[in-house]
């Protein structure tokens, strides 16, 4: 079933829409040019991790002999975390950065003629 | 969002944050226990918290030491400061239960809308959380009073645990007869604590007692011995409430919260479990309940393994034993929470240790961080039903007589 979310005009970068369609409640997030859709349902406990904030990735740069320089934040890498708990997952694919396996339950989006839609 | 189709809606708010209501934040906790047909569980949640610092102003009304009330009040909190107020100890350095706000109901100032004139403020988001997690009894806790057990001058423990007591049994429990406490024991003081049992041992709302695990008096002094006697005879629970510790000795090498965390809750609670078991108080004081709470299950086969492995080698120090350490620590009632279960196995194999069918309790911890929800032990898949009944209220009901 293809369900119509917004137009993209209306959606700014990083900016979502949770929608419930038939009982199942999806997340649909703009991330730039691409738009990415995935199930309001934490695989932890349940959470609503599409209500989520949407953080920069804290990364940790080494030096060369290993040494730590310290934390920062990702200038492209976006996550969202899951309100309940604080599951963190990368925007752009749905899996934990430090658990690949788990990863939210992705749902296919469309974007055809300025408008997006989700597949359910 | 445009004319939406038949059977499509958008949910609201779009993003949850600390000003968002109990309800919203918990609605796909209710949504599941109805799916599960669990809606008839007496649920008990032996442990969940409200932000005392939030009505600072009237719990200073109620300390009894003059000079204490008057240092409280030269510093009443402004309605709009975020400053800890004055007297507390709290940890400095770690404090972050909301990773830097990712996680918001963890937040120390939330800002939901009350809208129930008639009670206290604090009661509206308690109720809203116990109705969404089909809770029939919810026992609170304080938050950043559970530091005091290291405060350098034991008069501010005893003067708040007893201000602390009368604005919750005055001011707060009244609002919600599902509400209920453990009386915090200011454990610096033996003989406060037995004025703490002696005010509340009949108390309705007051269905046991509580020690903050952080400090450092060990429990099997003999100071403490009247105390416990006492505690036996009235019949109710003595819970130990795990804590946050950054300061204390090796504690200080670890820099981030979420080591710290994992670590200072279940070393807070392993220490008096420790003391308590070698130095024979299950013999002692035979019919005293203990309760654990905010530790974890994990480090309890780590511990019963240890000790009766060291136990064996060295069992003129521990005199008092007639049976092994774990076997004591089986006697014993765990709070779930937080219920490490990334390893199914070793999580059945810690309830078996434990027998945790019948001395597993629930508590959800909400609204910290690391909160469990019931459906945590809904779901585990090794537990029979009525397992699952007990430890979600059943056994509660009967060590609490509820
Ligand atoms: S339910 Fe999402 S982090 Fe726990």
């Amino acid at each position: 079933m293809e369900v119509f979310v917004a137009a993209l005009a209306d959606l700014a970068d990083r900016e979502r829409r949770v929608i419930e369609v038939h009982g199942v409640e999806i997340g649909v997030f703009r991330l730039g040019d691409t738009v990415v859709a995935y199930r309001n349902r934490c695989p932890h406990q349940g959470g609503p991790v599409c209500q989520g904030r949407l953080m920069p990735k804290v990364e940790e740069p080494l030096a060369a002999d290993g040494s730590a320089l310290g934390l920062r934040f990702s200038e492209d890498v976006v996550h969202l975390v899951c309100p309940w708990h604080g599951y963190e997952f990368v925007l752009s694919s749905g899996e934990h950065p430090g658990a690949p396996d788990l990863r939210l339950r992705r749902y296919r989006t469309e974007l055809r003629d300025g408008q997006v839609y989700v597949h359910v | 969002m445009a004319a939406s189709p038949e059977g499509v809606r958008e949910i609201w708010p779009r993003e949850i944050t600390s000003e968002t209501d109990t309800r919203e934040q918990l609605r796909l906790e209710a949504a599941h226990r109805r799916r599960r047909g669990y809606d008839d569980l007496f649920i008990v949640d032996l442990d969940a918290h409200h932000f005392e610092t939030e009505s600072w102003n009237d719990l200073v009304e109620f300390i009894e030491d003059p000079i204490l009330r008057h240092t409280a009040l030269s510093y009443k909190r402004r309605p709009d400061s975020r400053l800890p107020p004055v007297l507390l100890h709290t940890n400095g350095g770690q404090f972050s239960q909301s990773a830097a706000g990712r996680i918001p109901h963890s937040s120390l100032s939330p800002g939901e809308a009350v809208d129930d004139p008639t009670v206290h403020r604090d009661v509206v988001p308690l109720r809203r959380s116990m109705d969404a997690m089909g809770i029939a009894r919810m026992v609170i806790f304080p938050n950043a009073l559970l530091q005091l057990g290291t405060h350098p001058d034991p008069n501010v423990e005893v003067n708040l645990a007893f201000a602390y007591m009368r604005l919750l049994t005055e001011r707060i429990l009244p609002g919600d007869p599902r509400l209920k406490t453990m009386a915090f024991l200011p454990f610096c003081d033996p003989t406060a604590c037995e004025r703490m049992v002696q005010t509340y041992a009949d108390h309705p709302d007051v269905i046991g007692f509580m020690i903050t695990s952080v400090r450092k008096h060990p429990v099997h002094h003999n100071a403490y011995m009247r105390l416990y006697g006492m505690l036996q005879e009235i019949g109710k629970p003595l819970a130990f409430h795990a804590g946050i510790d950054t300061q204390s000795g090796m504690m200080l090498q670890l820099d981030r919260f979420v080591s710290m965390h994992a670590v200072s809750f279940a070393l807070s609670n392993m220490i008096h479990m420790t003391n308590w078991v070698m130095h024979g108080m299950g013999e002692r004081f035979p019919r005293l309940n203990l309760v654990w709470i905010e530790a974890g299950l994990a480090y309890l086969p780590f511990l019963m393994q240890r000790l009766d492995n060291e136990y064996l080698m060295r069992q003129s120090e521990a005199p008092l034993l007639k049976r092994l350490p774990s076997s004591y620590i089986r006697d014993m009632y765990h709070c779930a929470q937080p219920m490490e279960r990334t390893n199914m196995k070793l999580l059945e194999a810690t309830f078996e240790a434990i027998d945790g069918e019948n001395k597993v309790l629930f508590s959800s911890d909400w609204p910290h961080w690391d909160f469990d929800a019931p459906s945590v032990i809904m779901d585990l898949p090794f537990l029979s039903e009525q397992g699952k009944r007990n430890i979600l209220g059943e056994t509660a009901r009967r060590l609490f007589r509820l």
